[in-house]
């Protein structure tokens, strides 16, 4: 049976159930909205390792963990781990993947990379490919800061559009069978480039991918945006938000009711953040911990979850290039 | 929602609407701050200066050392992490004087320490600064050059 629906998205056949997450995040995160939903918060951004990158896979490696165990499960029973962060050639993800012994496929689909390796996962438990998976991604503020933009010492004004990297990882454990919520659809995304070219500026250069994934979400699917109690993007921030809820209202379609972007959920406005939260793990701390949570309660029983990647790297805009920006969806339903 | 490739006028009216939607420098704040500090670390420079000038130093002398103390400030400020924090608030007026070309300097050397002596702090030491210095000197030249043929 065909499980494609449309242009772009997937139906599963026998809906992966999401059995277990975890997450970790760092001092600033933990200070933010969400302390609550935080398994574990470190005391500084390097937490004893010599560096950052170390830190940010360490992070990994203990999120991983983290959710296998709160699984009942071990690490022998996974048979696939998909996972992804920020830095060149996945730094943290390889070294955070070389402690665990499981077979490994890297993703990069920058911000993005938590829905799309939920969504890989799906198709591998529904395909019959194994019987669990674990998601998982990473990202910290101080690599990230150092790899995309200015040594963190120095002293710089940030513009208000940016938004702050998350220091933080998730990770869920995605099973064939189990309790929890399961995740019933899927829409991959296509790159969206509207010819933006300030990289402080990611939230809005994401938001029309964010905007498309979204529309061929509910085109393919035959949903409109009411079928869900909540709509989650990863990191468009405050601007960026904003822009999806414009894309709509010009469609004439109204948004605000039900949607809310994960990156304007992480941080306090006295926290000097700019425009909200960024970085692969935006999406996922704020998944792991919050949503799971409250579809575990029931409080939510229908989100769509919008992964939002912006796609350019530091050598294509010093060559004055445009950000390729990119989202993926998936439907989790209790 | 988008076509293939978005077309040049739909790009335009979706960079238009960002426009609309940015959220707004704080332009009276940016510049009290920039004001205020740059104005201070001047001061302190000043200081110095009449500090060397009361040693019997001219005040052409006094530049020198007075020049090397506000180079250490910065550097050991940047190594507590406090001149970020200053340079966050204080834009340019932190970063123009010579302590924020200091700044710049001592940042990427702590940053890339761990890329060890040579290829870390060696190469990526002049990472901010590099490019001052490169255009600062060329233009140095340019201007003696013309300041050479008047006479």
């Amino acid at each position: 049976m065909n499980k494609k629906r449309g242009q772009q998205s997937i139906i599963f056949s026998s809906p992966p159930v999401i059995t277990s997450t975890a997450n970790i995040v760092g001092p600033m995160e933990g200070e933010g909205h969400l302390t609550e939903f935080y398994d574990k918060i470190l005391e500084d951004t390097l937490d004893g390792n010599p560096s950052w990158e170390k830190c940010e896979s360490k992070m990994m490696e203990w999120a991983i963990n983290t959710a296998v165990t709160k699984d009942n499960s071990i690490l022998a029973d996974i048979d696939y781990v998909l996972a992804g962060d920020l830095l060149n050639q996945l730094m943290s993800a390889h070294f955070a993947l070389r402690g665990i012994g499981r077979p490994f496929l890297g993703l990069y689909g920058a911000c993005s990379t938590m829905a799309e390796s939920m969504l890989l996962g799906s198709t591998l438990i529904d395909g019959c490919f194994g019987n669990k998976v674990v998601a998982a991604v990473s990202s910290h503020h101080d690599a990230a800061e150092r790899q995309y933009r200015f040594p963190t010492e120095q002293g710089v004004q940030r513009p208000m559009v940016a938004q702050w990297t998350v220091t933080g990882s998730g990770a869920a454990v995605i099973s064939a069978i189990g309790n929890g919520p399961r995740i019933t659809a899927a829409t991959v995304g296509k790159i969206v480039d509207m010819g933006l070219k300030d990289p402080n500026a990611m939230g809005p250069a994401m938001a029309p991918a964010a905007a498309d994934t979204l529309w061929h979400h509910f085109e393919d699917c035959g949903r409109q945006p009411n079928y869900y109690d909540m709509i989650y993007t990863g990191d468009l921030g405050s601007v960026g938000k904003a822009l999806v809820i414009e894309l709509f209202k010009a469609k004439g379609i109204d948004l605000s009711s039900n949607y809310e972007d994960c990156g304007c959920m992480i941080f306090k406005d006295d926290q000097d953040a700019h425009a909200g939260a960024s970085g692969c793990a935006s999406s996922a701390i704020v998944f792991t911990g919050y949503i799971y949570k409250l579809l575990m309660q029931q409080k939510l029983r229908r989100v769509l979850f919008v992964g939002t990647g912006s796609l350019h790297s530091t050598t294509s805009y010093q060559q004055k290039d445009s950000m390729p920006c990119i989202a993926h969806a998936v439907a989790i339903e209790t | 929602m988008f076509d293939k490739e978005v077309s040049q006028a739909e790009q335009e009216k979706y960079q238009e609407k960002f426009e609309q939607l940015k959220p707004k420098t704080p332009i009276l704040k940016n510049i009290i701050w920039a004001f205020v500090v740059g104005g201070l670390i001047c001061m302190l420079g000043q200081f110095f200066t009449n500090y060397f000038v009361s040693l019997g130093f001219t005040p052409k002398e006094a530049g020198g050392p007075t020049s090397v103390i506000l180079i250490f400030l910065s550097a050991f400020f940047t190594g507590l992490g406090v001149y970020d924090e200053l340079g966050r608030r204080a834009g340019a007026g932190s970063i123009v004087p010579i302590t924020g070309f200091a700044n710049s300097i001592v940042a990427p050397a702590m940053e890339f320490k761990r890329e060890g002596y040579v290829f870390g702090i060696g190469a990526k030491m002049f990472i901010i600064a590099g490019p001052v210095l490169v255009y600062g000197i060329s233009t140095a030249i340019i201007i003696g050059f013309i300041y050479w043929l008047r006479l």
